[in-house]
């Protein structure tokens, strides 16, 4: 019969005893097992692949992101930002006169909405002729060109923008000031590699006047007179500031983009690890298997006298090389990724922080590296735990048929999983760590990684309770299943780690996705919305035009919403202030409270309500005093309470309009929000309100409906990005399944060829396959639904919230799940039987005798 | 009960290998025959002949009136299950049921009930001399009580006809003497007829008729 012959060994070509052992342990299993170590390395290579691109799209963008900012500051040490409104433009001269100032640049920084089209041009007005002291490499390279800038209609353009645009110098550029279009000039392109953003240079001058910012400024770019201590004059400018008016260095600028962005790009980082982990969840359990299966080869080498070490050095290999090549693949995939990401959805991968940031990918071999390495080592991870199973196994034992369920039984594992799931139960308790779930995602590993370690006791207590059916073919899968429990439990945790990461990301999507739905419920109470442009700074109804927009034939009442900005630290972009009628006795008839509203005494100050992203940026509890720089002043206010805002990621302070007025004195209005007679027809309404505004205007209207539909399709785009990386680490599980069943139904091979002996058919042995299938893939959803559970719960209310600063209402969706675990009963059913017929395929005789 | 008639096989693609050519046999009721010859001869291709494991490119197999090689899979593995018991070199236990369970399969699979089956099971066991084995894994014997039990369960469901391939290629002289005994004892009492293919003089010996398998087909002694 041959049974303890290497298969391997009759095709050696290298005659070196080291070679040998090489191809026998390593070389020839992997290509013996072609499919199965295909699939090995494709798992490593998607994981790296994912690790890599959104890497790579990641880094571009704040590249860039970071670049535009320097480019922007030029040689300037400081700049100081104020918010949309400015600051009064005698700061300037004010500023330029300090002494440790050599050289100052007053401008204005807008984000411009651009007629005809629904986005928007950043256009900054400076001086040009300071700006050769602070920002040279902004100015066109002929000095004519400079000067023609001084016309009031002139613009200049970075070849980006013209790109983008379409516009060639002499052409005519229209933007939206109020919901009136203005036009200027392209009379020239800035030099190349001078920015590489879209970006509009115009005298700062021109940008007061034709933006209507007259007498504002909210930029001014300073040089430090040299030797000058640049942090401590910060903080000297600072105190001298008027309050909302920050003093930064150009790196904390470049840096914001980075901050802003880094809880994101941690969850894409931590999807990536996630599917690195299935992939090498996915190498140890064919490894396992695979190393069962050649265990009386692994003895016979130890009998022959290969050491220990020789041997777990040989299996580690195989799991190496298994890496090497997943990361070889999946540093090209990744990369390849990366550019049709950043053409599909841009370089903030749909999230929206970096919506016209131009970025190309910049390939850094340091990464590259980094996520190949990590590639490898968790292949070698993988490979590890049955290599030194296989390694220490005594050989004389080893060498008896039977006795693959004993080496498993020496896994003890019990302790060490509900040690890990207890661990992870704890960490999830834990504050974020320096703004980020640190804690909530090793909770989520420690408890997917406890769930694998207790996976055999599970297995052997449920799988020993099953009861006896009386059929043949289901009384051999039970007892099949009965006696090797811990084989079975390889396959199930496959399930389970694929089933419980489904789980949780449904859990954490649809609760995302029905608690925005609600939001929306809640704070689009009109009929119809209008607005002056979608994006953009600038746009605006006057209280005129505000009026006649009241006045509408069909119109019941309008509500009218002003937006501004609000710079309350320099390390954070600005937060949003929206004024909008707030009944002061129950502001969550427009606020979606999360806190118990405080109505704020007569003798405390005027209440504003916080949102839960500005609330965890700044520390903020409903009762708390708040100093907030409106109207050009710093006054103290009552957090009367906080509430949900899912529109505005830097945090958003709502407070009533007329309060607003009072202080500023700005009556105008980003937003109208409009209700109709009962009787009114909607599109006659429409039509009244376009014969009743400036006709060249780019302002919106929308209904209720068109807002919510275009927050859902905002909504799923940003998730895509989360719903390929889910799918991806899915799919790697589901391989890991198909794997484990396929290596088992092989090992299984001599068994079919008795019970095809014995009488058992075909399909008998197929009915078997398929019921131990559907019980391990019962058992696995089973689980994974309890382990994915709390990591649902984890992403939900702890990674969510640290990450994004926001709450949801949990929402468990119950149909899909079941669809979905139907679905993984289903195809663990195929795929048991499929890997059945495989492995029946041959002559079963000959699975019993080899020989004639 | 058993009829061979010029049976031919062969094996491989392009460059076949004739293993049987014309072979006849006739094995009546009672009977307990050894085939004996070198090997790569072809006689364990006869015996998967016989039970329906494979088909002959020329001739028939009759057993008990039904010629196997004119049934499909599905009616040759029910032929199988009810009329033929195996014994092999290798035992071929099912590692993971016990003892019991696997005397017990082929009961189980021609839809015994199982009070009925524990009870003939246990009769097997005891004629084996295996009865406190019942609850034991495999793994857990030696060679030669695995290959009781390998014995109890090719004939627990009293088939027409039993084979065993080399059944104590893998025991000692002493344990395969007393196999043999046992063979032949439980193939009187328990079988129709059973056809021995070994090696063995001794195992031969066992037998009520030699035949002897070689190229030129089978032929006595």
């Amino acid at each position: 019969m041959g049974a303890h012959l290497i298969p391997h060994a009759s095709r050696l070509t290298f005659s070196g005893d080291r070679f040998l052992l090489l191809n026998a342990l390593v070389l020839a299993p992997l290509r013996e097992n072609a499919g199965r170590t295909a699939l090995a390395v494709l798992a490593i290579a998607l994981g790296v692949a994912l690790g890599v691109a959104v890497h790579l799209v990641n880094s571009s963008a704040l590249n860039e992101f970071e670049l535009a900012a320097r480019h922007l500051a030029g040689e300037a040490d400081l700049v100081v930002r104020g918010p949309r409104a400015g600051f009064d433009e005698s700061w300037y001269p004010r500023l330029s006169r300090l002494p440790q100032v050599e050289a100052a640049n007053p401008a204005l920084d807008l984000e411009v909405p651009l007629a005809g089209r629904p986005d928007s041009l950043r256009i900054l007005g400076f001086d040009p002729l300071r700006a050769a002291q602070v920002q040279p490499s902004l100015l066109p390279e002929r000095s004519s060109m400079t000067l023609e800038l001084f016309d009031a209609e002139a613009i200049l353009l970075s070849p980006s923008a013209a790109d983008w645009l379409r516009l060639k110098p002499g052409d005519r550029l229209d933007v939206l000031v109020g919901t009136r279009t203005i036009a200027f000039k392209v009379a020239g392109l800035l030099p190349q590699g001078a920015y590489r953003q879209r970006l509009g240079v115009v005298d700062v001058a021109t940008a007061q006047w034709r933006l209507a910012q007259l007498g504002r400024l909210n930029r001014v770019d300073l040089r430090v007179k040299p030797g000058t201590d640049v942090a401590g004059f910060r903080r000297e400018l600072q105190a001298l500031l008027p309050a909302g008016v920050q003093a930064m260095t150009p790196e904390i600028e470049g840096e914001r983009g980075a901050h802003l962005t880094r809880a994101y790009r941690l969850n894409l980082d931590m999807l990536a690890l996630i599917a690195l982990f299935t992939g090498a969840f996915l190498v140890f359990s064919s490894q396992v298997l695979a190393l069962l299966r050649r265990r009386t080869q692994l003895a016979l080498l130890r009998a022959l006298g290969v050491t220990r070490r020789a041997l777990l050095a040989h299996l580690l290999a195989e799991g190496a090389v298994i890496g090497v090549i997943g990361a070889i693949l999946g540093t090209l995939l990744g990369y390849a990724l990366a550019r049709y990401a950043l053409a599909l959805v841009g370089a903030d991968l749909g999230a929206g922080y970096f919506r016209s940031v131009v970025a190309g990918l910049e390939v850094e071999p340091g990464t590259l590296a980094f996520f190949a390495a990590l590639g490898v080592l968790f292949a070698l991870l993988g490979a590890a735990a049955p290599a030194w199973e296989a390694a220490r196994r005594a050989p004389a034992p080893a060498l008896r048929a039977g006795d693959e369920e004993e080496s498993l039984r020496k896994l003890h594992t019990l302790w060490w999983g509900t040690a890990s799931i207890a661990a992870g139960l704890l960490l999830a308790l834990a504050p974020a760590v320096d703004g980020l779930p640190v804690a909530g995602y090793v909770a989520i590993g420690l408890i997917l990684l406890g769930s694998v370690l207790v996976m055999p006791h599970l297995v052997e207590r449920c799988l020993g309770r099953l009861p006896s059916p009386g059929r043949a073919s289901l009384a051999l899968a039970v007892a099949q299943l009965k006696a090797t429990p811990r084989q079975a439990a390889i396959s199930v945790a496959a399930i389970v780690i694929s089933f419980s990461l489904m789980v949780s990301m449904l859990i954490m999507v649809s609760s995302f996705r029905t608690s925005l739905e609600s939001w929306l419920e809640r704070t689009l109470p009109a009929d119809l919305y209008l607005r002056p442009a979608r994006f953009g700074e600038t746009a605006f109804f006057t209280p005129d035009e505000q009026s006649r927009i009241a006045a509408t034939p069909g119109i019941e009442r309008a509500e009218f919403i002003r937006t501004q900005t609000l710079m309350l630290a320099a390390e954070r972009p600005p937060v949003t202030l929206l004024a909008r009628p707030v009944d002061v006795s129950d502001p969550g008839k427009v606020l979606p409270l999360t806190s118990r509203p405080y109505t704020p005494r007569p003798d405390e100050p005027p209440p504003v309500w916080v949102s839960e992203v500005a609330a965890d940026f700044y520390g903020l509890r409903a009762g708390e005093r708040v100093q907030l720089p409106i109207g050009g002043a710093a006054r103290p206010y009552t957090v009367a309470g906080i509430w949900r805002d899912y529109a505005r990621q830097n945090g958003a302070i709502a407070m009533d309009r007329e309060l607003y007025v009072e202080l500023t004195g700005d009556r105008l209005a980003n937003d109208a929000a409009l209700w109709l007679r009962r009787d009114a027809s909607l599109t006659e309404v429409q039509q009244a309100l376009r014969g009743r505004l400036p006709a060249a205007a780019g302002f919106e209207i929308a209904t209720t409906r068109d807002l919510r539909e275009i927050s859902l399709r905002t909504f799923d785009r940003t998730f895509a990005i989360t719903y390929a990386l889910e799918i991806a680490a899915v799919l790697i599980g589901l391989f890991g399944v198909s794997v484990s069943f396929s290596a088992q139904a092989l090992a299984r091979r001599r068994e079919f060829g008795v019970l095809r002996h014995v009488g058992m058919t075909r399909r008998e042995i197929g009915t078997m396959l398929g019921c131990e299938g559907a019980v391990v893939a019962a058992l696995g959803c089973a689980v994974g639904l309890a382990t994915g559970w709390p990591v649902g719960l984890i992403l939900t209310h702890v990674v969510n919230r640290q990450s994004f600063h926001w709450s949801m209402e949990l929402s468990l969706p119950w149909l899909p799940l079941a669809g979905l675990a139907l679905l993984i009963i289903a195809a663990a059913v195929a795929t048991a039987v499929w890997s059945g017929r495989a492995a029946m395929g041959e002559d079963v005789v000959r699975a019993v005798r080899e020989d004639w | 009960m058993l009829s061979i008639r010029e049976v031919s096989k062969s094996y491989g693609g392009a460059r076949p290998r004739e293993v049987l050519r014309s072979v006849s046999l006739e094995v009546r009721r009672g009977e307990y025959v050894a085939i004996v010859g070198e090997s790569g001869v072809g006689k364990s291709t006869l015996l998967n002949l016989v039970a329906g494991l494979d088909a002959p490119d020329r001739g028939s197999v009759v057993l008990d009136g039904r010629d196997i090689a004119s049934l499909d899979d599905t009616a040759r593995t029910l032929l199988r299950r009810a009329n033929i018991g195996f014994v092999y070199q290798a035992f071929h236990l099912l590692p993971h049921l016990t003892v019991a369970q696997n005397v017990a399969l082929p009961l189980s699979l021609n839809g015994m009930d199982l009070a009925q089956a524990r009870a003939r099971v246990l009769e097997m066991l005891g004629v084996v001399g295996l009865a406190a084995a019942a609850g034991v894994y495999p793994r857990e014997l030696s060679g030669g009580e695995m290959q009781r039990v390998a014995i109890a369960r090719a004939l627990v469901h009293r088939p027409l006809l039993l084979l065993a391939d080399e059944p104590t290629g893998n025991l000692d002289a002493e344990t395969s003497k007393q196999m043999l005994a046992l063979l032949r004892e439980q193939v009187k009492r328990e079988s129709g007829a059973g056809i021995l293919v070994t090696h063995s003089a001794l195992a031969a010996a066992s037998t009520d008729r030699v035949l002897t398998l070689s190229a030129d087909g089978l032929r006595p002694g």
